[in-house]
């Protein structure tokens, strides 16, 4: 649809470091603003967007690790800082509640659907691209179709199928449901990548004797790493991030996944409960955090791509 | 005669070794089974309950219970239902207010990062940590930073002098409003920025040195150079941006649950409280169905977009 703009487009690795492709000269024209210029129409600006994209973590954060009298108390001590860090809230949430049950659920719920949508998407996508049968395309717009449909409006109606298919309230109503979200998403993306694979390697495996099933495995695959990767951790991501379904589709507090455990399950009435709900949250989304730095371009390139096509 | 059979036998042999070989190399044979296991998980979760939904709206279904066919009788009641008219004006006031400010911060902050800045690496690593931590994760902190009696916010404005009453972020009607849709661009933001910036990237720096050349202004480059050649990257962005913000559910369930008095409802939120909490499927579904319009109003405009950028382009790729 769009191979010509594709064709230009910076990889990830550029949109992070900045060099754009068509760039001949690191500064650009820059030269030509002074440094009290560029302080208040860059850096300024620039700084106070930092500051409030990250504030509500640093909050978190410290309010995960802070005394329970200071959290409640704004005038005795300085509310920005804390000098008696406790480990209170985070033991109290891995040792007394069900918290580590709902982690392992989430990880299992996440890796198991990403998995399943993978393993689909990439024989979709290859069979779009370049098997090439009849109506490839309208399946591929089917694909992108089906991307636009929210998990809003599907819930009511798929807690009826999950209801009759005997799923309710198992990991598999969520191991089986993701793949929904996912399958279209990294199809989508991995059809991208598959492009980019020169037509010429195929003929030749064809040629020596190859079968589709070899050439896909020991050919496209391994060329399609990267993408198989941004893929991956995307899929990763938007599992751990889901919610509406599970909020639906399981009832049992110990098949909950994080995000709808600590809604549901770790709001109570206790006046305390801040600490422990920060902990939650924070311990929550560090392992996506902790993905996204050993990531970032994969992340950057799942994105971009998924805009791009 | 027995060579003749033998002959026959042989020659029907190679004609079905040959035929299997066809059809393994038959790439619509073959297109149909690797296509099987996505289509066959888009269609039982996917297509079947996009239809399912449609025909539930037209039953009475409960929790639990089948329902019979009752015509538009749901439709009917949603309509006369001002719960269901507030949720539409708080469904569009929410997603207009939150996509403008949504895409003006977005492209401002994609502007700023393409200039040329010391650590320019791990600014944009650090802008995109709102999108990777899971919503509902940063709900739970939003809702703390607005909590009516320990609010920092409240604090700060009142060391500042601002102020001298905590505000109530989530207990007035347009308090509330107000705060879940900054929510929603702070968690939006990153996204729109990020993706405007490899669009930006793509733009020659060679174009804006002869523009400043030709004594162009700063406005004027952004005016005449960079905005129309981003137009078709913002199409799709703020498509993603309109549907995913129009069909949210997640930061209004965990901040307000619909409250005070139904003025953070949304229809997506409102049509969970009517089937789930509630148990009439029915009408939750029709109030689901009832967004499908406007789905389809934001899938329009992004094609639209595609087609523009394809004009531009004066091409005629696939």
């Amino acid at each position: 649809m769009t191979d010509a703009l594709a064709g230009k487009a910076a990889t990830p690795r550029d949109v992070l470091s900045g060099t754009s492709p068509s760039a001949d000269h690191s500064e650009g024209m820059s030269y030509l603003q002074s440094l009290p210029r560029r302080l208040v129409t860059l850096y300024l600006p620039l700084g106070i967007i930092l500051l409030i994209l990250l504030f509500p973590f640093y909050w978190m954060a410290l309010t995960s690790i802070k005394p329970d009298e200071q959290l409640l108390d704004l005038e005795t001590y300085s509310p920005f800082w804390t000098w008696s860090p406790t480990l209170k809230h985070i033991t109290k949430l891995l040792f007394e509640t069900q918290y580590p049950t709902w982690l392992w659920n989430t990880m299992l719920v996440a890796v198991c659907a990403t998995g399943l949508s993978i393993i689909a998407s990439v024989l979709a996508a290859y069979a779009i691209v370049r098997l090439r049968y009849r109506g490839a395309q309208w399946v591929g717009g089917a694909i992108f179709l089906a991307y636009l449909v929210p998990p809003s409006i599907l819930f009511i109606p798929l807690s009826t199928v999950v209801y009759q298919y005997g799923l309710f309230d198992t990991p598999f109503a969520l191991i089986l449901t993701y793949p929904t979200i996912l399958i279209p998403f990294s199809t989508w993306l991995l059809m991208g990548y598959f492009k980019t694979i020169p037509f010429e390697l195929e003929e030749c495996a064809l040629i020596d004797g190859a079968s589709r099933w070899q050439i896909l495995t020991r050919i496209v695959l391994p060329l399609a790493v990267p993408g198989l990767i941004s893929a991956f951790i995307f899929c990763f991501t938007l599992c751990w991030n889901e919610f509406i379904y599970a909020l639906t589709f399981i009832s049992s507090t110990h098949y909950k996944t994080v995000p709808v455990a600590i809604v549901t399950a770790l709001v109570d009435g206790d006046i305390y409960r801040w600490g422990s709900l920060m902990a939650g949250a924070m311990i929550g989304s560090l392992p996506l955090v902790v993905l996204y730095a050993f990531f970032v371009e994969h992340y950057v390139s799942a994105m971009t791509g998924a805009v791009k096509e | 005669m027995a060579i003749a059979l033998d002959q026959s036998r042989t020659k029907r042999e190679y004609r079905d070794v040959n035929a299997w070989t066809r059809l393994k190399a038959n790439s619509n044979w073959l297109g149909f089974w690797f296509m099987l296991p996505a289509a066959a998980f888009l269609i039982l979760f996917l297509a079947y309950p996009l239809g399912l939904g449609v025909w539930l709206s037209f039953t009475d279904a409960r929790l639990g219970r089948e329902g019979v066919f009752v015509g538009i009788e749901n439709y009917d009641f949603m309509w006369d239902d001002t719960v269901f008219w507030l949720s539409v004006f708080n469904t569009l006031l929410y997603t207009g207010v939150a996509s403008i400010i949504k895409f003006a911060v977005g492209l401002y902050l994609a502007l700023l990062l393409n200039e040329n800045l010391p650590f320019k690496a791990i600014i944009r690593a650090i802008v995109l940590i709102p999108f990777i931590v899971p919503t509902v994760l940063s709900a739970i902190a939003f809702w703390w930073l607005y909590d009516p009696q320990f609010s920092i916010i409240s604090w700060s404005l009142k060391k500042m002098g601002l102020i001298t009453q905590n505000i109530d972020f989530l207990g007035d009607v347009w308090n509330a409003r107000w705060s879940v849709i900054f929510a929603n661009i702070w968690r939006g933001v990153p996204f729109i920025a990020i993706t405007l910036l490899a669009g930006l990237q793509t733009v020659s720096p060679s174009l804006y040195e002869a523009a400043t050349i030709d004594g162009a202004t700063t406005w004027q480059r952004f005016r005449h150079i960079t905005y129309p050649l981003l137009t078709p990257i913002i199409a799709v962005v703020m498509t993603f941006s309109v549907l995913f913000t129009f069909t949210d559910f997640q930061l209004i369930w965990v901040m307000t649950r619909g409250g005070p008095v139904n003025a953070t409802h949304l229809m997506a939120t409102f049509s969970y409280q009517r089937a789930i909490m509630s148990g009439y499927l029915g009408e939750g579904a029709a109030i689901s169905t009832a967004m499908i319009p406007f789905l389809l109003a934001a899938i329009m405009v992004s094609w639209f977009g595609l087609q523009r950028r394809k004009w531009q382009q004066g091409g005629d790729n696939d």
